[in-house]
């Protein structure tokens, strides 16, 4: 039975009780406690269920890297799944709920699968619901996925919010144990600017634990003095509860802070993401302990050693009454030794060597401890706690020699570095015959911009395993970092602080206990606690040529979910390495992609949500259009009035009575969205002629013209006016979504192509409001706001434009036409749009002026045979396709497109075509539906010859129109297709001119 | 003339930094050659004097932003916009140039706040390097805002003015008073 000791645990304040909830029962614990320790200290060490076999799971480590000890935390929008328990900070009125069990954590019916694991064998999806095919669907993958998981996501809007910061710095040290606080000590020296973070909530990591003495202080008193003098220091900054969780290419580092998760609090951020572009990385980011494959290795109560005497040193909590220690190394000594203080049984230490001369090892026979060499574990008696251990010959095949009385086993089977930051922007490892690990090859580290060392390790995350040769190299590390920032290089050396170093025994490297364990006992020896991965696993994966470890991963999901194999990546590859006869350092590790620790969505999104998940662009008149009842469509991210629904009007009709408001009399849009681009200069009319498929350099200052873009596949990408405002300068007009693309293609030909051509562009789009008036009575209105030009006929003829005064408002005119009206398009400085759009209302009343928008805009394009970007084109389309030759100059020598323009597929006269399409009963075709052909394809589905592009009711004919792109179809005018519709009959149109109304455009002459 | 308005309309957030609207502003976008001597001398005859490479020569109202090496932003007083682009025009004669009143097209905010809490505010939204050192008054970067194109510059040790694209002021000042909470101060710089 786990419990709390009477006294001791140098993170917790007794005299500041909590209370929390675990599975609905009330609990207490104390202020400093982690969920996991509080938990241990009620008596509470079930803690999970596995994802596959829904073993009982105990806690395993007291850090990050646990695997087991899962919880859902919070309820309602604060819900969380799989928030690790060991590292959770306990606060007044935590909630708690354990995962992956049904009925209960004690009583989980799924636990049958454990019973069923012979059956349940790696890749045992893919090997045994193969057949009938039909049920992986319907019945094995449901009953599959309720079976397997771990957390549930949560069912509410997140409660909190979150943030980004993003800073630069010329050193960022990771980790905030004796290493990094020596290597920012050393940098901060050099005089730059340092940032160190912990992911802890408290400094100095498990040195304090251990005992190390540095300087002649204990390391908890040296890392307080040492902290003290780094916080006077004006360029040093310090943040604790915030991980490193990436270091990406150039010195770009994400780190998670956990502002309030420790004491929630809904009105502040509870996440904040930092974004750091730092000159030198340093990690010291420590090391983790690895477990030691055993039968029963499993059971609740076998736990890491440092782990135990992380609970009982650091919140006075034991998870057991007797521990019995199963080590390769004399680092497991300390717990040991951590127990016998603490008064708590150590009835073995069984060490898998033969001997053991060190400093340690003679400590704990010095306090009595019994040392049993050659010595290994065969199995485990107890179901959900451990019971007695069963020791055997570590040499031998598991033959029992006899049992132990013991309620928990502290296992080491050595320290791993934690490479992971290391690796994540390309550092590689090498391997350490001595301590059976892989270290940072320093020959090989990631590189930064320049190509030089971006990075530096320290302490035990560089394989310098004790106090002394860590400080050491954290030191080293600072001094390099400063340094390699040019730092650093005259003065006086500062000195490395000096830890006491003591001599270890070797360690032995053993990757299963005992030696010779047979298939019964390796079928039960865990390698991933998370994931139910056994030792037997691995081999199967091997037999069956699984030989790379990136698919021995994958088939047998070795190092996969939420903890991501940090205990069992080495132990995995070590097995597999044996299972192949090849050197581990030859199998290598899978890949280390961040985050290192999981982080929230939350955090990665920041501020971008509600609201703020992304920008909507206001047109100067948005808030008119918001007032007036608009129905709102995006266009990228403007949001348009679709159209304008009176009281009782559905949207359809609103559209309607638009589109006859404005054919009959005058209606009035707000087309400020219109990209406008100015380009001016000697070279720019030749410039302009590049670009678009038809001549502008023969322009006439004063008169406007229709043009088309292509890219240089000769694929149609925009259209748009194009007016010429002086000698040199032109005004193109761009699609709404068009204008940032567009002023960003032309950037870019100039600045990479035609350099040394003299052309400035610039992108005026939000300089000012576009408002189109358009009808038969438009000229009337805008003459009724007394215009300082004459708008008449002849001054201002169509494809034309002026500039002026409009009711008092500074304006340019232009005469041109989207809906086949008599029409004006008026631009105005943004300031003064709504003023202008007022007095346009105003004056418009005695005509009955209507806003119309944008639905209403596309069914008189449309009535009007106009193509539109986007629906007539898909990226495939070319110009010609959509019968605008006229728009395509025959005397240009160049312009983007024309060459592509001209291959044999493009002048294929098979190519799908522009026509309009007529259904015979009047209907409105279905948007995309596609017209049938005879036969079928090679993938025997049945042919196609067109497709529908734009399809609209139209008011002023008051029947169905549509365009649609079919195969020859210019020439094939009055063929009837048939369109065959999701439900019901196909329906069948007819092949028609696509201008419906006004053919020979006189309205728009007038 | 109808009276010209801002995209913000005189609005006014208090969080532990202080957004403003800054009001209207002449802005007057210059392309050419900024090497060239016979522009420079032009852009001094016609009282501007140009800012260096990532620079702000003088303040909102009247100065120049550098915003690219072959763009300055001159900055006039709104009414006086038109003129100054007459001014300039006639100043560059045939040297190849572009110059447009821009005035209307951005929205400006001021903000201000104690010690470092505008570096803080802008820290949580643009990637900019905002160390005092790397970034004290008459300096002027162009960066971006969360998800949109902005600049800004030190106008004092603890005021910054910021500029954004006039479509999105709404948001621009959403995401401002949002990161300005109260109680959300990193206390980094």
């Amino acid at each position: 039975m786990s419990r709390r000791l009477p006294k001791g645990g140098r993170l917790i304040d007794r005299s500041r009780p909590l209370g929390f909830s675990f599975n609905g029962k009330e609990m207490r614990g104390y202020s400093g406690d982690t969920l996991a320790s509080a938990l241990l200290g009620r008596g509470q060490v079930l803690m999970g269920r596995s994802f596959k076999y829904h073993r009982p799971r105990g806690v395993v480590t007291s850090g990050p890297e646990e695997p087991n000890a899962l919880v859902g935390l919070g309820r309602d929008g604060s819900f969380e799944p799989n928030v690790r328990a060991t590292t959770t900070e306990l606060f007044e009125g935590l909630e708690a709920r354990s995962q992956n069990h049904w009925p209960s954590l004690e009583h989980d019916v799924g636990a049958i699968n454990s019973v069923l694991s012979r059956f349940l064998p790696s890749g045992f999806y893919y090997k045994t619901f193969l057949w009938p095919r039909a049920f992986w669907k319907h019945v094995y993958e449901p009953a599959i996925r309720l079976s397997a998981g771990l957390g549930k996501p949560p069912k509410r809007r997140d409660a909190d919010h979150y943030e980004h910061f993003n800073i630069t710095t010329d050193i960022l040290v990771i980790g905030g144990g004796i290493s990094g606080i020596a290597a920012a000590s050393a940098a901060a020296k050099t005089g730059v600017d340092v940032l160190l973070v912990e992911q802890a909530s408290t400094w100095g990591g498990r040195a304090p634990v251990d005992g190390v003495r540095i300087d002649g202080l204990s390391a908890e008193e040296w890392a307080g003095t040492t902290l003290k003098s780094l916080q006077s220091m004006p360029n040093v900054r310090m943040r604790s509860r915030t991980t490193g969780v990436g270091v990406h290419d150039h010195g770009y580092v994400l780190l998670h802070e956990r502002l309030n998760d420790h004491a929630p609090d809904h009105s502040v951020p509870r996440h904040r993401l930092w974004k750091v572009r730092a000159g030198q990385v340093v990690a010291a980011t420590g090391a983790i302990e690895r477990p030691l494959s055993f039968s029963g290795n499993d059971r609740p109560g076998c736990m890491l050693a440092s782990a135990v005497r992380d609970y009982v040193v650091n919140y006075g909590v034991t998870p057991g009454e007797r521990t019995v220690i199963l080590t390769n190394n004399d680092d497991a000594y300390r717990t040991g030794l951590a127990l016998r203080e603490a008064g708590l049984g150590v009835p073995a230490i069984l060490d898998t060597r033969q001997e053991a001369t060190g400093p340690l090892a003679k400590a704990a026979r010095d306090a009595g401890l019994t040392v049993r060499f050659g010595c290994g574990i065969a199995g485990i008696v107890g179901r959900d706690r451990v019971e007695r251990v069963q020791v055997c010959s570590q040499d031998g095949d598991g033959e029992v020699i006899d049992e132990i009385q013991a309620d928990c086993v502290a296992m080491s089977g050595g320290w791993s570095p934690a490479v992971h930051l290391w690796c994540h922007a390309g550092g590689k490892l090498s391997w350490n015959d001595e301590q059976a690990h892989f270290v940072p090859d320093r020959a090989r580290p990631p590189t930064g911009a320049n190509g030089v060392t971006m990075m530096q390790v320290a302490g035990t995350a560089n394989g310098a395993m004790h106090a002394g040769a860590a400080l050491e190299s954290a030191h080293a590390a600072g001094v390099s970092a400063g340094q390699a920032l040019g730092m650093g290089r005259s003065g006086k050396p500062d000195r490395a602080p000096e830890g006491e170093d003591e001599v270890h025994h070797p360690m032995e490297p053993v990757w299963l206990v005992p030696a010779r364990a047979p298939y019964s006992r390796r079928a039960k020896s865990w390698l991933d606690f998370q994931n139910d991965v056994k030792v037997s696993d691995i081999e199967l994966a091997a037999r069956e040529g699984y030989e790379s470890v990136e698919h021995a991963k994958r088939y047998t999901t070795l190092g996969m979910a939420t903890d991501q194999g940090k205990l069992s990546n080495i132990n995995g590859l070590a097995i597999l390495s044996r299972e192949l006869g090849a050197p581990i350092e030859e199998v290598g590790t899978t890949t280390f992609r961040p985050p290192y620790v999981p982080v929230t969505m939350g955090a990665i999104a920041g501020e971008a949500r509600g609201e703020l998940f992304q920008p909507v662009r206001k047109t100067p008149i948005h808030e008119w259009h918001d007032a007036n009842g608009a129905h709102w469509e995006p266009v990228g991210h403007w949001r348009r009035p679709y159209a304008y629904p009176m009281q009782d009007e559905s949207v359809h009709e609103a559209v309607k009575r638009e589109v006859q408001a404005t054919r009959s009399g005058v209606g009035l849009l707000d087309a400020s969205t219109l990209g406008k681009l100015v380009v001016k200069g000697p070279d720019a009319g030749r410039f302009l002629d590049m670009l678009y498929t038809n001549m502008m350099s023969t322009l006439k200052p004063g008169k406007c013209r229709y043009g088309l873009m292509c890219s240089e596949n000769g694929f149609l990408v925009d259209d748009g006016v194009v007016a010429r405002l002086d000698d040199d300068t032109w005004l193109c007009h761009t699609t709404s979504g068009g204008a940032d693309r567009i002023h960003a293609s032309m950037e870019e030909w100039l600045q990479t192509e035609w350099w040394n051509w003299k052309a400035y562009v610039a992108n005026v789009t939000e300089q000012f409001a576009q408002i189109g008036v358009a009808g038969p009575r438009s000229r009337d209105v805008l003459n009724a706001l007394g215009p300082t030009t004459d708008l008449g006929k002849e001054a201002l003829p169509f494809m034309a434009w002026t500039d002026g005064a409009l009711g008092n408002v500074p304006v340019r005119i232009f005469r041109i036409s989207f809906s086949g009206e008599l029409s004006f398009e008026i631009a105005a400085p943004s300031g003064q749009g709504q003023a202008l759009w007022n007095r346009l209302l105003e004056a418009g009343k005695p005509f009955g002026i209507t806003p119309y928008g944008t639905e209403a805009l596309h069914v008189m394009r449309a009535e009007k045979g106009f193509i539109m970007i986007g629906d007539e084109t898909d990226g495939t389309v070319i110009p010609q396709d959509l019968g605008l030759h006229w728009a395509i100059s025959k005397g240009k020598d160049d312009f983007l497109g024309k060459r592509a323009q001209e291959r044999e597929h493009m002048a294929d006269p098979l190519r799908w075509r522009l026509v309009g399409l007529e259904t015979l009963d009047g209907s409105v075709l279905p948007d995309g539906a596609y017209a049938a052909d005879k036969g079928v394809n090679a993938n025997g589905q049945r042919r196609t010859q067109g497709r529908v592009t734009s399809t609209y009711y139209s008011p002023t004919l008051d029947r169905g129109i549509a365009m649609g792109l079919v195969e020859r179809g210019p020439d094939r005018m009055g063929e009837i297709l048939e369109f065959p519709a999701i439900d019901g009959e196909p329906v069948r149109a007819r092949i028609v001119s696509p201008v419906f109304h006004d053919p020979d455009g006189e309205r728009q002459n007038a | 003339m109808p009276e010209s308005v801002t995209p913000l309309d005189g609005a006014v957030c208090s969080g532990f930094v202080t957004i403003n609207d800054a009001g209207l502003a002449g802005m007057i976008l210059l392309r050419a050659d900024l090497d060239d001597t016979d522009v420079v001398s032009a852009l001094k005859g016609a009282g501007i004097e140009p800012p260096g490479t990532g620079e702000l020569a003088g303040e909102l109202g009247n100065g120049a932003l550098w915003m690219s090496p072959d763009e300055l932003m001159i900055l006039c007083a709104h009414d006086e916009a038109e003129a100054t682009v007459a001014t300039l025009k006639e100043a560059l004669g045939g040297l190849h140039a572009l110059v447009a009143n821009v005035s209307d097209a951005r929205a400006v905010f001021r903000l201000s706040g104690e010690g470092p809490a505008v570096r803080e505010v802008l820290a949580k939204l643009s990637p900019a390097d905002l160390r005092q050192n790397s970034f004290p008054p008459g300096r002027v970067r162009r960066t971006r805002l969360a998800q949109v194109p902005a600049a800004f510059w030190f106008a004092g040790d603890d005021e910054a003015v910021l500029i954004c694209f006039r479509s999105v002021a709404g948001y621009v000042l959403d995401l401002l008073s949002k990161v300005a909470t109260p109680g959300s101060e990193v206390g980094h710089f």
